[in-house]
């Protein structure tokens, strides 16, 4: 055999043709490349504009005034405009939909992932998905034409007086309200528009972002870590608390962090359910004002472009930017942190 | 002291197993295994991939049980009890506390994502252990001969130590609870020479205290470490699929010195397999 490379007997069979190949492979790139820039250069001009517009609203309000003023009024003619009156809103909404979302969305997890059977989980969680695909302005009617009018009947319903009945009338304090006696429970009213509600709603809405990344992040913990638990005696109830969510819970927390995320930027629920009133405090049954329906209601309206309440818009807007980019840096340092790295 | 010897609670096996057939769902995979593993001894389980060596493993702390497909027919016996009753028994029997009894150790090191002294210590609480923990972990990490390594990080990730280390942790989280009888699933499949050593070497102390089965594809590490070898073979069957069945059960040096079975013989100087 010679030691020469074999040369094919039929050479003109192959022609390939390396210049086209190469002249492709520099159009492929560059392309792919300038559409890459396009979407960086877009982020990058609306980061820009936020940052501009906003410098440009505390060179006329100074910042301590922004951080410092209780009241939220930037339309009227006596103008304050004290941030924490939107973001203790929004801080309302989110609180509420987060207390509902993490306990819905973490126990389903853990039950589709760890209980439920194969035919169960392939069924129930694109289901779940589901969810998440229902438009937000659904979600908003939804609690504003059927979850505040439930609420409002069940809290009339816990404030009517009840009659105490006259076999009572011989306690002795019951002689000061002769002739009617009724007991009254002290319960609030809830208004038409409310953040209890809105955040109800909101934190259905977010459950399926919890329910389905928490339920990815507890079914990639290696089955061997669960068998290891097994063996050791475990019941299945100790294997999951102390193997099988220590072991996801990077991912478990990225995923509530997102949700936190999502619910401090959602707009439609917020604007339609708990109302446009700007109110500081942390009462979940009267109207609030969220930051985004602020901008929303600023955005609709007919305020000048150029003026400072128009300029409000972009300063409620990096104050937004702003919260959403420290959760999402938490999130990615905590999972960074604390991932376990198998194999 | 009064022995009857027609009662299997006082044989000399630990485990005894007759006519186990165990089937991934309408599959058999392994075929009419009967054997005794003795107590403080090591027995080996080899053969070719397969075969159903660590199936019939996997039975004995009825780990199959987590496989939903999983099916066991016939009887083992741990220490005369049947661990695989029918009827009414079935539903009262609680195999958290054979597990309890028998411990394992696996063929990837799974360290539980838990300091090391957690890892130790975590399996003995679950269990109802009231001795002082402290001293409890100190013990098992010196009988894994692991102690000094970590004696001084026992706040650390057990998931930080080298893979021979994880390994040696999970056999000390496995004698923490005291067993009877430790499986080993190719306990060294992913480790090196030096660290499988090391393992071998634990193993030989061990089986003072405790009765041990091992299954391996290293036929060196069966001959240097065990007292019986199982040699298990796999067949094809009519359905184009494989079932495994035991071939050959006998003293170490009677298994590689002058096997009975010409198969056996083949496998064990490397003439297939």
């Amino acid at each position: 055999m010679s030691a020469e490379t074999p040369s094919p007997k039929n050479v003109h069979l192959w022609q390939a043709n390396y210049k086209s190949a190469k002249t492709l492979e520099t159009i492929i790139r560059v392309l792919c490349g300038f559409f890459a820039v396009i979407s960086i250069a877009t982020t990058a001009g609306i980061i820009g504009t936020l940052v501009f517009e906003t410098i440009e609203f505390f060179q006329e309000v100074p910042l301590w005034q922004f951080l410092t003023d209780t009241r939220w009024t930037p339309l009227f003619a006596s103008k304050q405009f004290g941030i924490f009156v939107l973001m203790s809103a929004t801080l309302l909404t989110s609180t509420i939909a987060i207390s509902v979302a993490v306990p819905l969305g973490l126990l389903s997890a853990i039950f589709l992932s760890e209980y439920a059977s194969t035919p169960m989980r392939k069924t129930l969680k694109p289901l779940l998905e589901v969810l998440a695909g229902i438009p937000s302005v659904v979600f908003g009617y939804f609690a504003l034409l059927t979850v505040t009018p439930f609420l409002q009947e069940i809290f009339d319903f816990v404030r009517t007086p009840i009659p105490i009945p006259a076999w009572l009338d011989f306690l002795p304090f019951t002689q000061y309200y002769e002739p009617d006696f009724f007991l009254e429970l002290p319960f609030p009213y809830l208004e038409g528009f409310n953040a209890l509600s809105a955040g109800l709603v909101l934190g259905i809405s977010i459950t399926p972002l919890v329910a389905s990344l928490s339920e990815d992040a507890i079914y990639s913990v290696p089955q061997g870590l669960r068998d290891g638990a097994y063996a050791l005696g475990a019941t299945k109830r100790e294997t999951i608390l102390a193997v099988v969510i220590p072991a996801a819970l990077s991912g478990i927390v990225a995923s509530i962090i997102l949700a936190i995320s999502r619910a401090v930027g959602e707009t439609m629920i917020v604007t339609l359910a708990a109302g446009q009133n700007p109110n500081l405090g942390f009462n979940p049954f009267v109207p609030v004002m969220t930051m985004t329906a602020y901008i929303v209601q600023v955005s609709l309206g007919d305020t000048a472009v150029g003026t400072l309440p128009y300029k409000t818009i972009f300063a409620v807007g990096m104050t937004l930017f702003l919260m959403t980019l420290t959760l999402n840096i938490f999130s990615f340092w905590f999972v960074r942190r604390f991932r376990e790295r198998y194999e | 002291m009064l022995q009857d010897t027609s009662s299997p609670a006082v044989s000399s096996a630990a485990i005894s197993v007759e006519k186990l057939n165990v089937y991934y769902g309408s599959n058999l995979a392994v075929r009419d295994v009967y054997l005794d593993i003795p107590r403080n001894q090591i027995a080996a389980f080899i053969g070719p991939s397969g075969c159903g060596k660590s199936t019939v493993l996997r039975c004995f702390n009825r780990m199959n049980d987590l496989i939903a497909s999983a099916r066991v027919e016939g009887t083992i016996r741990f220490e005369g009890m049947d661990i695989y009753p029918s009827g009414e028994a079935a539903k009262n029997f609680d195999p958290v506390e054979l597990r309890r009894r028998i411990g394992m150790v696996f063929q990837k090191p799974n360290p539980f994502p838990k300091s090391i002294y957690e890892n130790i210590a975590w399996g003995a609480r679950i269990n109802g252990y009231r001795g002082d923990m402290d001293e409890l972990v100190e013990r098992s990490l010196r009988g894994a001969a692991i102690w000094d390594e970590v004696k001084d990080k026992l706040k650390e990730s057990g998931l930080a130590l080298s893979g021979g280390q994880q390994q040696r942790l999970c056999i000390a989280r496995a004698i923490a609870i005291e067993p009877e009888v430790i499986l080993m699933d190719e306990p060294c499949a992913a480790l090196d020479p030096i660290s499988t050593l090391k393992i071998e070497e634990l193993m030989s102390q061990l089986k003072e205290k405790f009765t041990i089965v091992i299954v391996t594809h290293n036929m060196q590490q069966a001959s240097r470490v065990s007292d019986r070898t199982a040699f298990y073979n796999a067949e094809a069957t009519d359905a184009g699929g494989k079932v495994g069945y035991l071939v050959e059960y006998d003293d170490t040096e009677v298994i590689f010195g002058n096997p009975k079975e010409e198969y056996t013989r083949d496998y064990v100087s490397g003439r297939f397999g």
